[in-house]
């Protein structure tokens, strides 16, 4: 049952919410021996809200858009009293003094929180392996990795924890996983949807972002979480029109543009490919004209976020430093104390980042490093904005192949940092872009395609997304 | 470009407050080699002319009303810290003993 169908059957009074939460929380109970999706289950909290939800319905209030919907939220969103660890051991057992806005906005639209879930270490990571806490395994096929960082998330929804999740995408992190476990997932664009509460990993490419079985549902959790957001000064402060009502608008007249850099180059499997062309053939049936377009700097996108992004890291994880919260290990005075707790705190792949960050923005090696990154993020943002002067949406694969085996890329850094070449541009451009399934591949597993859209161009891109949803 | 090594890692790990074990350093010595060279596709771009994007918005200055209001409860805040007394976060030495 969609989100869309639930929300309308609780608040017609058709069904309990309690009753919904207490069918989703069976099939949590069910199957996260074997999946690891979840660092914690939100049982009491779960009930509580979905009571809370059923009250309202019998004095007659609207308990909102999201009326008794189940969701999973990725564990680096902060939550009141309900630890919050970013699958790191230097923030476990930490309850966090405050709720991130995306939370309090799907709590008061009625929706009935049933996890916190599993993700890379401060979501730096593309399978989910990252975890101090253990992998999570694709739902799909448990011998494969889920993808990452928000792979917890992406699992919970599709194994029918939560017909909707939360995650966060800072370089793919929500498209990856929604991609490899065969279900939606949206990175707005940059400024959309509050930060506030969301554990920031690199702050000028971090974005929130939903999970959904459909498009719509993708939409509707959209529609509740966006909107400006005064405790996030990154947030944009001109007013969201929503999406539901649009996304069945078709896309007759849409200009799409395949990405050549991004579609025709080595490394994404055969099969990936012919997804895309078969979704943009799709679109064309529909109305859509489609044509290829070069995105050319696209190609350096991987190259300088692996320096953008561990720069902004480096300087966002020296918070934890074992004075103000999570893990202390003493030492003999307050720098000792300092890196003893960060060594035994932090996991290889965090600290991998850390190191390469600090050495990024250090004396010498700044401007060779990190200022070159950016200018190349200038490029990127030209190239973009050439392309959508001639078209509405770009096309792209998500991942350049479908669900890897667990262990098949943890000896190798480079090697898994490559399954987010195709997601990265939209990051650092700050533009929209979502990830739909559309087919499958090897082993009958789920293959994903990228819909790009500019900054704020979530409409086109939607209507786009929900076509290739009807005509997969 | 491979010239990364044990001395740059732990000098870099200084820096980044990782008090790091020797398997570590011998690890990260090999592997930031690997990325670095990869990075190095985008250091040796001739763009010197192209201005740096730090950020994708152009809001500037977001100021909010210098009005004061809540904040977070300090108790609250407090008992998660791994050590604290008086109201205040508690920490080992930071100068040498008089």
């Amino acid at each position: 049952m969609t989100a869309v169908e639930l929300a309308a059957d609780v608040r017609a009074a058709r069904r309990r919410a309690v009753d919904v939460a207490q069918e989703h929380l069976a099939v949590v109970a069910a199957r996260d021996d074997e999946l690891h999706a979840c660092n914690l289950v939100m049982r009491e909290e779960a009930l509580d809200a979905a009571r809370a939800v059923d009250e309202a319905v019998a004095r007659g209030d609207d308990p909102g858009p999201l009326a008794g919907v189940p969701i999973a939220l990725k564990d680096n969103l902060c939550t009141r009293g309900v630890p919050t660890t970013c699958s790191s051991r230097i923030l476990e057992g930490w309850r966090p003094p405050y709720t991130a806005t995306v939370v309090e906005r799907v709590l008061a639209a009625g929706a009935v929180p049933i996890a916190k879930t599993n993700l890379d270490e401060f979501a730096m990571g593309s399978s989910t392996e990252n975890s101090a806490f253990g992998p999570t395994r694709n739902p799909r096929d448990p011998s494969r990795v889920p993808g990452g960082s928000s792979g917890g998330s992406a699992a919970a929804v599709a194994a029918g924890y939560a017909p909707l999740a939360l995650g966060s995408d800072t370089g793919g992190s929500i498209r990856q996983p929604a991609a490899l476990c065969g279900v939606v997932g949206v990175k707005p664009t940059y400024g959309l949807v509050s930060r506030y509460g969301l554990i920031a990993f690199a702050s000028s490419l971090d974005q929130v972002g939903p999970f959904a079985d459909t498009v719509t549902d993708a939409a509707l959790l959209l529609d509740v979480i966006a909107g400006h957001d005064p405790r996030d000064s990154t947030s944009i402060p001109d007013a969201v029109a929503p999406l539901v009502p649009v996304v069945d608008r078709g896309v007759e007249g849409l200009r799409v543009g395949i990405v050549t850099e991004l579609t025709d180059v080595d490394g994404i499997s055969a099969e990936v490919r012919t997804a895309v062309e078969r979704a943009a053939h799709t679109l064309e049936q529909a109305g859509a004209s489609v044509d290829r377009v070069s995105v050319p700097s696209t190609q350096y996108g991987l190259s300088a976020y692996y320096l953008i992004a561990p720069a902004e890291a480096s300087s966002n994880l020296a918070r934890y430093d074992g004075v103000r919260y999570g893990l202390r290990v003493d030492g003999e005075d307050v720098a000792a104390m300092n890196a003893a707790t960060r060594d035994a705190g932090f996991g290889a792949e965090v600290k991998r980042r850390i190191m390469l960050g600090t050495y990024a923005l250090s004396a010498g090696y700044y401007d060779a490093y990190y200022g070159q990154a950016q200018r190349v993020r200038t490029l990127i943002v030209r190239d973009f904005a050439r392309a959508y002067e001639h078209f509405d949406v770009l096309l792209s694969p998500t991942s350049p192949t479908v669900a890897f085996e667990l262990g098949a890329k943890t000896a190798d850094p480079l090697a898994m940092y490559l399954s987010d070449v195709c997601t990265i541009p939209t990051n650092l451009a700050g533009h929209a872009a979502m990830s739909v399934p559309f087919g499958a591949g090897e082993g009958g597993l789920p293959i994903g395609v990228q819909v790009l859209a500019p900054a704020l161009g979530e409409e086109p891109m939607f209507r786009a997304a929900r076509v290739l949803e009807v005509g997969r | 470009m491979s010239e990364f090594t044990r001395a740059d890692v732990e000098h870099v790990a200084q820096l980044a407050r990782l008090a790091l074990r020797d398997d570590e350093v011998d690890e990260l010595t090999a592997q930031l080699g690997v990325i670095l060279d990869h990075a190095a596709q985008v250091s040796a771009l001739d763009i010197s002319d192209v201005p740096p994007t730090a950020h994708p918005l152009r809001l500037v200055n977001v100021l909010r009303p210098d009005v004061p209001g809540p904040s977070l409860d300090r108790d609250e805040v407090l008992a998660m810290a791994p050590d604290a007394e008086d109201g205040r976060f508690r920490v080992p030495r930071i100068l040498d003993a008089p």
